[in-house]
């Protein structure tokens, strides 16, 4: 419990934007993520928040391993 | 106490742009600094920051310190205090040029030197025509600036307490600051960090508002620290409203968006800015735009089915000048906004964006202690957004904020380093009841069993805030914002969370930052009811027009009953004549 509580801690971000998304995907997707996903999920919060926004806006083209969890985000 | 303590040279609260400006001084001093910071430092809000950080280089054309310093000074409406602004207008290149050699990439002209843009308010020659100032990194200033600072932070040996949320300021007796009191996310733990000086740099706190460009953390926690101890916070009546937020959701369209050419139109297609400010039309400084929008709303002509909205044009530009010079503006209209700014307008309305006030400091980052004389407060410095030095008046320029928090970022350490080589400063004994105010909070969220619901009394508070205290200002809206919000400070002292646990516990967290958010609203409708002119962004209906007779003064407010009172502003600069206050046209 107490790394899911980490992991949404670590959705509050320098951008309104990813709070905004992240939030949405908080609300809808991350109560019922499998645990294989949330790992990855994870590893994307580590990023730099520019990135992951350009990511997310599809203005830089993700690693590929990251981007099952850049099309959720992305739909949200 | 039974509280573990941990003692440091300097602790530094918060770790954006100010922060890391600051404890990189510090570091590079040899002095063992800790800095506290709720999310990782390349994740503060600084990294929000698109448009550039000013400074006279004169690259593009002339441009020379005296005229930006002007600019300040009447951007800022006549109340920013002219020796800080002449202070930051002179220290501009260099501090610039020093973030240059730290390896920030920076825009580059063919041959080599940095590249510059025009941006709302510059001007050449006394505001004779824009001027091109903005230093930048492509649209990611604010990221760069940081990544910078934090590797260089890294170098230095900085110790950086991630995850970390001050709570409580340590004052003695005499009223010295001896440190802070925190606490461990991850463990819920309680720490007293014991220091010789303590400095705040916790940002803004755009979170009063319901809109807002302001990332989630930035609930202004060292202005209630601050507020707590009895220190006064100062011009909180000024809050910059952005003109260009998207409707709705509160998500920043950068100001280069005109720089570049873009232009606002009402539900008639007119492009109201000529009749507001013909000279330079859309490019005038925040203020003008935001009233200006916010006028053409009120009288009926703003666009949409409820006429709540302006315009936003930039399709003139053509995708490719629009990908090329404003990367990323399409994608964030398109996902939050609904509309392709290739083809069509974005819709936008002013949206709360920036804190002209704040604790108050004189230029080297000492935080005042009263409104009277430059008694300070001995340990204790702020700087950046948190802080009021104040340069910006009642009315901020685009491109100083990065600036502000670079030069005083500076300042501050330089000061603090100073102050700890003179034995200015030294640990004292620390009070028996150091973290009694901290535990105290704590022990009651923990042991509630009922109470009132932290998101709906933050609710509240950001209503109360953007209906009464908004961009446009009205007499009877202030006084019943007073009444409301002193009903939200009412609730908010007996906040009820559910999760009782200590691990990571957001809940907990967000309930402590509302506390810290309701200061800063208390103080802001408190101190805009009182003010009875229209100055820089606070604007009456009732008094349209700034009052220098009476108003050329800073407002100090303090927690304790309310209470205002005021210091006149400072006309005077270090080394030139004053720039007596003129209508502020452009």
């Amino acid at each position: 419990m107490s790394e899911l509580d980490r992991i949404r801690w670590q959705c509050r971000r320098g951008l309104l934007e990813l709070d905004l998304i992240l939030n949405r995907f908080l609300e809808r997707e991350f109560e019922t993520l499998p645990a294989g996903q949330l790992a990855l999920f994870k590893e994307l919060l580590g990023e730099a928040d520019t990135l992951l926004l350009a990511w997310v806006m599809g203005q830089e083209e993700a690693p590929e391993r990251y981007m099952p969890m850049i099309r959720k985000l992305q739909v949200l | 106490m039974g509280i573990s303590t941990r003692q440091f040279d300097a602790v530094v609260v918060g770790a954006g742009g100010s922060g890391l400006r600051a404890a990189l001084q510090l570091a590079e001093a040899n002095l063992r600094v800790a800095v506290l910071s709720k999310v990782f430092p390349t994740r503060s809000h600084t990294v929000a920051a698109q448009g550039g950080v000013s400074a006279s280089l004169g690259n593009e054309e002339p441009d020379n310190w005296h005229w930006h310093m002007y600019d300040t000074v009447k951007g800022s409406d006549y109340l920013g205090d002219q020796d800080a602004i002449e202070f930051m207008c002179r220290k501009a290149n260099e501090a610039v040029i020093e973030l240059e050699h730290y390896g920030m990439p920076f825009d580059r002209l063919d041959n080599g030197k940095i590249y510059q843009r025009p941006f709302g308010g510059h001007t050449s020659n006394y505001g004779e025509r824009a001027v091109k100032r903005a230093c930048a990194a492509a649209d990611r200033t604010g990221h760069a600036m940081l990544h910078t600072l934090y590797q260089r932070n890294v170098r230095a040996k900085t110790q950086f307490f991630v995850e970390w949320m001050a709570l409580d300021l340590i004052r003695n007796q005499a009223g010295d600051v001896l440190g802070v009191v925190a606490m461990e996310m991850e463990t819920g733990e309680v720490t007293i960090l014991h220091a010789k000086a303590t400095l705040l740099a916790t940002g803004g706190a755009g979170r009063i508002y319901a809109a807002s460009t302001n990332a989630f953390i930035n609930t202004g926690d060292g202005l209630g620290m601050a507020a707590r101890a009895g220190i006064p916070l100062e011009d909180m009546e000024f809050w910059q409203f952005h003109p260009t937020g998207v409707a709705g959701a509160g998500v920043l369209i950068t100001e280069g968006v005109r720089g570049e050419g873009g232009f606002l139109l009402n539900k008639n297609g007119e492009r109201f800015m000529e009749r507001y400010a013909p000279t330079v039309k859309d490019l005038a400084s925040r203020d003008v735009v935001s009233r200006a929008m916010a006028t053409e709303i009120k009288e009926g002509r703003g666009a949409g089915k409820d006429s709540d909205h302006i315009l936003l044009k930039l399709d003139h530009l053509g995708a490719d000048v629009i990908d090329k010079r404003l990367p990323g503006i399409r994608e964030i209209a398109i996902k939050f906004a609904n509309v392709d700014p290739a083809k069509d307008p974005i819709p936008v309305v002013p949206t709360c964006h920036y804190m002209m006030g704040g604790i108050p400091t004189n230029m080297h980052g000492q935080v005042l202690a009263g409104h009277n004389g430059g008694a300070i407060v001995k340990g204790l410095y702020a700087a950046g957004e948190c802080a009021c030095v104040s340069v910006h008046g009642a009315n901020r320029l685009g491109t100083n904020s990065l600036l502000d928090l670079l030069v005083f970022g500076k300042a501050s350490g330089e000061q603090v380093v100073k102050d700890l080589a003179s034995d200015a400063l030294a640990y004292q004994d620390l009070p028996k009841d150091a973290a009694d105010l901290s535990l105290s909070r704590l022990a009651r969220l923990d042991s509630a069993k009922s109470g009132e619901d932290v998101a709906e009394v933050g609710a509240e508070m950001r209503r109360t805030m953007q209906l009464h205290c908004g961009v446009f200002r009205f007499p009877d809206g202030l006084a019943e914002g007073v009444r409301r919000m002193q009903e939200v400070g009412k609730r908010a002292g007996s906040l009820y969370v559910k999760d009782k646990s200590k691990v990571f516990n957001t809940a907990r967290v967000e309930a402590l930052e509302l506390e810290n958010l309701v200061e800063v609203a208390m103080s802001t409708m408190v101190s805009a009811n009182a003010r009875q002119e229209s100055r820089g962004a606070h604007d009456r209906s009732d008094f349209p027009d700034r009052n220098d007779a009476q108003w050329m003064k800073h407002t100090f407010w303090y927690k304790e009953n309310d209470r205002l009172e005021y210091r006149p502003v400072n006309l005077k600069p270090l080394t030139v004549e004053s720039f007596e206050p003129k209508a502020r046209v452009y």
